[in-house]
């Protein structure tokens, strides 16, 4: 017996709106996510004890997900850390009250995106943080990551990250862009099908000239060194359109804070697990499920909507949800052929719209050919095991052909980030080495999601609750 | 001591403007630490001035929040005994932090 129809994971746009709309048509839902409220990491809700009256002016839409969830019948779980997936399907988590598990004969992969960065020598540097990193701590803590912030990397996050820190009282030294202006301008036609976003996009722009912030586009980040304590020394220098570095003049600034990021990866952790079929797309994440055409993947039962299934940004992964939903609600009984068309197909054109704003950006966001081989030998790139560029090259060298080869030679995503923050940069290292991204794979999926405290995952057992096997005839 | 840490810092990197839950007191290596409800440890510290949580495991290198949503664990502290994530982990009355990953 199954306590639900339906189990989402994930409790982002694409999450929140799937749950919505399969309990609408009568799916018994349960939607589990390890924060304490809807949102994903796009609209984080900022917490509780924060006053709520700027985050309801400044995140709208987040705040409508979470009203419409709360009026949805669907059941929330939050504050639960799911690490593990397993065939069925069973769902285990942690609580705060300790393990919990759900079943369900369908389960609606939505676990987003997660960032990459490019590592630089001093990348690692506590001075160093993520650009969506920044955005959390602006949008969710209002914090600043430093008195005087360089930002850099490539994507739409770098100049909203640097209107963050304006509007929060803070500095920004200097936007370094892996883009040319004319790249962002390419995008025109995309950029057009969205004029709100487009509009905020050329208003921040001249926000930034009249703060006085420099944009220096083609450029990136070659060195990070500490100068004194919690002063960092920033090197930049130009690159070319692959991103391969040019021998150019470099600039310097002196920061407290680096704020750096190169587009989004899918978050792949549940597929890998149940081992759906997978394949690599640079221009929407890296490796993403293979889905059909109504976000089945190759494991019976298992949907995959947001950006886990491939970026395409938060208002497409909204639309996607609600389309996940209903084909979870009709492959389960809930609705007929006849109503699922009916609803389905004014989504799907909205769902067509949202997705070439969001594909133009996941464009921007896309590793270039050269930006890996362009990263310093002596560089860290795993960063939970100090495994570095040099170290990647040795173990080619030697005859580690794919990403899991690699992990056993070097132990590069053996740590606790599970290769989370390494693997697609890892993954083009290897390439790099003389082979494919398709022939160096990806690493495989493993339970637990997340480090887990085991004391706390086992609860409390008495040595006499154990079921002792009986002793092996002699 | 905790006086001279902060008064070096010309500016709070807290954003005016937000209303922040109640002041709370909590500890980083002995060290006293004023914090807001609702804030991480990961805030409260580079509030503070802390960056510096952990050393890197192979070649001893100093690590901080990086993140900020629960993934990359750079950022793993000792709370109370308990492994956790600085940046999940909301601050609260009297609790104990100890810098590194060993309990």
């Amino acid at each position: 017996m199954s306590e639900a129809d339906l189990i989402v994971v994930g409790g982002g746009p694409a999450g929140v709106e799937a749950a919505i709309e399969a309990a609408r048509h009568g799916l018994a839902v349960t939607l589990m996510d390890e924060a304490p409220e809807a949102g994903g990491q796009v609209y984080r809700a900022t917490p509780r004890a924060f006053s709520g009256e700027l985050v309801r002016k400044a995140d709208p839409i987040g705040v409508g997900l979470r009203d419409r969830l709360r009026e949805s019948r669907a059941i929330t779980l939050f504050d639960h850390i799911v690490w593990s997936v397993s065939p069925g399907f069973r769902v285990d988590a942690l609580s705060p009250e300790g393990p919990v598990s759900r079943k369900a004969p369908a389960v609606i992969a939505a676990s987003g995106a997660q960032e990459r960065v490019v590592p630089f020598p001093g990348w690692t540097r506590p001075e160093v943080v993520g650009l969506a990193a920044a955005t959390i701590m602006l949008k969710s803590q209002g914090i600043l990551p430093g008195q005087l912030t360089l930002l850099a990397g490539q994507g739409p996050l770098l100049l909203a990250v640097a209107i963050g820190i304006l509007k929060a009282g803070g500095r920004v030294a200097a936007i370094i862009d892996l883009a040319s202006r004319s790249e962002w301008l390419a995008d025109w036609p995309a950029l057009a099908s969205r004029p709100d976003l487009a509009l905020r996009g050329f208003l921040w722009q001249a926000k930034l000239r009249n703060a006085g912030v420099p944009i220096l586009y083609r450029h990136a980040i070659r060195l990070v060194e500490e100068v004194a304590e919690g002063q960092v020394q920033v090197t930049v220098g130009p690159v070319a359109a692959n991103g391969a570095a040019l021998d150019d003049i470099d600039r310097i600034f002196q920061v407290d804070a680096v704020a750096v990021g190169n587009g989004l990866t899918a978050s792949t952790d549940i597929t890998r697990l149940l081992r759906a079929t997978h394949h690599f797309e640079a221009l929407r994440g890296g490796w993403v499920p293979t889905l059909d055409a109504e976000y089945r993947s190759s494991v019976p039962g298992l949907y995959v909507a947001g950006d886990g299934a491939g970026l395409a940004g938060a208002a497409a992964a909204a639309c996607d949800g609600r389309l996940a939903g209903l084909v979870a609600a009709r492959d389960l009984g809930a609705l007929s052929q006849q109503a699922y068309e009916t609803a389905a197909a004014p989504l799907r054109r909205s769902a067509a719209r949202a997705r070439r704003f969001g594909t133009a950006m996941a464009r921007l966001m896309a590793l270039r050919p050269a930006q890996v081989e362009a990263i310093p030998p002596e560089t860290v790139l795993c960063r939970c095991e100090d495994v570095t560029r040099a170290d990647i090259t040795a173990a080619a060298a030697e005859g580690a052909r794919t990403l899991n080869q690699l992990k056993a030679w070097t132990r590069c995503g053996m740590g606790p980030c599970q290769g989370r923050i390494c693997g697609d940069v890892i993954g083009a290292a290897l390439a790099a080495e003389g082979c494919s991204r398709e022939q160096a794979g990806y690493f495989t999926g493993r339970t637990p999601f997340r480090p887990l405290p085991l004391d706390q995952l086992a609860g409390t057992v008495a040595y006499a609750d154990l079921k002792l096997p009986p002793p092996a005839p002699l | 001591m905790e006086e001279s840490q902060s008064s070096r810092k010309p500016k709070t990197l807290r954003a005016a403007g937000v209303k922040r839950g109640e002041a709370v007191r909590f500890f980083f290596d002995g060290r006293p630490i004023d914090a807001y409800r609702g804030e991480s440890v990961a805030t409260a510290l580079r509030a503070a001035g802390i960056l510096v949580l952990r050393r890197s495991p192979r070649i001893d290198a100093p690590r901080g929040s990086f993140c900020w949503m629960g993934l990359c664990q750079e950022c793993t502290v000792v709370a109370d005994g308990v492994r956790r994530p600085a940046c999940r982990l909301e601050v609260a009355e009297g609790m104990v932090i100890a810098s590194g990953t060993v309990p």
